[in-house]
């Protein structure tokens, strides 16, 4: 067998109505071994009602030396949170 | 005590005993963290159905006799599954094809016993059937995969079907335990099954390009607890724990 079978990202729905939440990785020789392998070590305890499987590969990331330009400029801008509402008693889960 | 029926309960426990243990046995060894995973839920989930099986032959015998004291404390001769499960773990080839066979039996067997009149046995099926479907589904999946994989895996799954083959026929086999239960309405009729069991196998060997083997000598033996040469091992390590403490509880 071949050691280095690629890396997969899993994605679980908790709950139907909820959405997919990143769960781990795991290796996988193709989709499908990747969903039968998730369902074996993720959603064996009833953790899940869907799954998604994407090759690592395919996800794009954003780079942590870029950090300063990409995020710091949000941190002195508090007014985009909209914090500065008087909100009435009778608003819940706010 | 209905002796027919206890005995035909523990036919069907003890086969997934033992290949419960059989893959306990990867726990840790397996090919890849995820194979090794998928295979302990295999042998958990037949733990599982072994539990469930033993319960109820337990309430049978009276007498104060626990699931345990089936499960651990029997002698050789008094396992009455069939020789396919208790084959060794050569290597994942033999493991996964072991496994295939095995499910397919399986998952024909338990289809028709959640028809049988016994209630208890006819719950047991359909909890477990659902489990089973899954062994199937990855069983044959990794015997496509292996058999239409590289030549090197391609021999090895051929290997070990050619090495299994001559313990398919005992699935069909029928004790006079077993032949009493189906006339009661509470056992299956293994030989109607073995024609759809034949077919199916062949579907997924030529599917995975493997040859069917064509042998047509076949070993049993197991059913009336004559065992194959592994099978004291097996025990020596299944039994050790509660021969060595009785009563011992986790």
């Amino acid at each position: 067998m071949k050691k280095n079978w690629p890396l997969w990202e899993i994605f679980v729905r908790s709950k139907n109505g909820l959405e997919h939440r990143h769960f781990g990785s795991l290796h996988a020789a193709d989709a499908e071994m990747a969903l039968e392998n998730a369902r074996d070590v993720y959603t064996r305890r009833n953790e899940g009602v869907s799954i998604w499987v994407v090759e690592s590969k395919h996800i794009t990331a954003s780079n942590p030396e870029n950090n300063g330009e990409l995020f710091e400029p949000a941190q002195d801008k508090v007014y985009r949170h909209p914090t500065f509402y008087d909100l009435p008693d009778d608003i819940k889960h706010m | 005590m209905n002796k027919d029926l206890y005995k035909y309960i523990l036919g069907l426990a003890d086969n997934c005993l033992i290949l419960g243990q059989r893959l306990g046995e990867l726990c840790g060894h397996g090919p890849s963290l995820e194979t090794d995973i998928a295979c302990t839920n295999l042998s958990l989930d037949l733990l599982g159905q072994v539990r469930s099986y033993y319960q109820y032959a337990a309430k049978l015998k009276g007498n104060d006799v626990t699931e345990d004291d089936i499960a651990f404390l029997r002698i050789e001769r008094e396992y009455l599954n069939v020789l396919l499960v208790e084959q060794q773990n050569t290597d994942f080839a033999y493991v996964m094809s072991r496994q295939f066979l095995f499910d397919t039996y399986h998952l024909l067997l338990l289809n028709e016993l959640q028809k049988s009149h016994d209630v208890t046995l006819a719950a047991i099926a359909k909890k477990s059937i659902k489990e089973v479907s899954y062994h199937y589904r990855f069983s044959s999946d990794w015997i496509k995969r292996l058999g239409d994989g590289t030549s090197e895996s391609h021999q090895k799954m051929q290997n070990a079907i050619d090495a299994l083959w001559t313990y398919t026929d005992e699935l069909f086999h029928q004790t006079e335990a077993d032949k009493m239960m189906v006339k009661q309405g509470i056992g299956v009729d293994v030989t109607k099954l073995k024609e759809t069991f034949y077919n199916k196998v062949s579907d997924i060997l030529l599917e995975a390009t493997l040859v069917v083997p064509e042998s047509k000598y076949f070993q049993k033996g197991g059913k009336h607890g004559v065992h194959t040469e592994h099978f004291g091992f097996i025990l020596s390590d299944l039994q050790y724990m509660q021969r060595t403490y009785p009563k011992m509880q986790w």
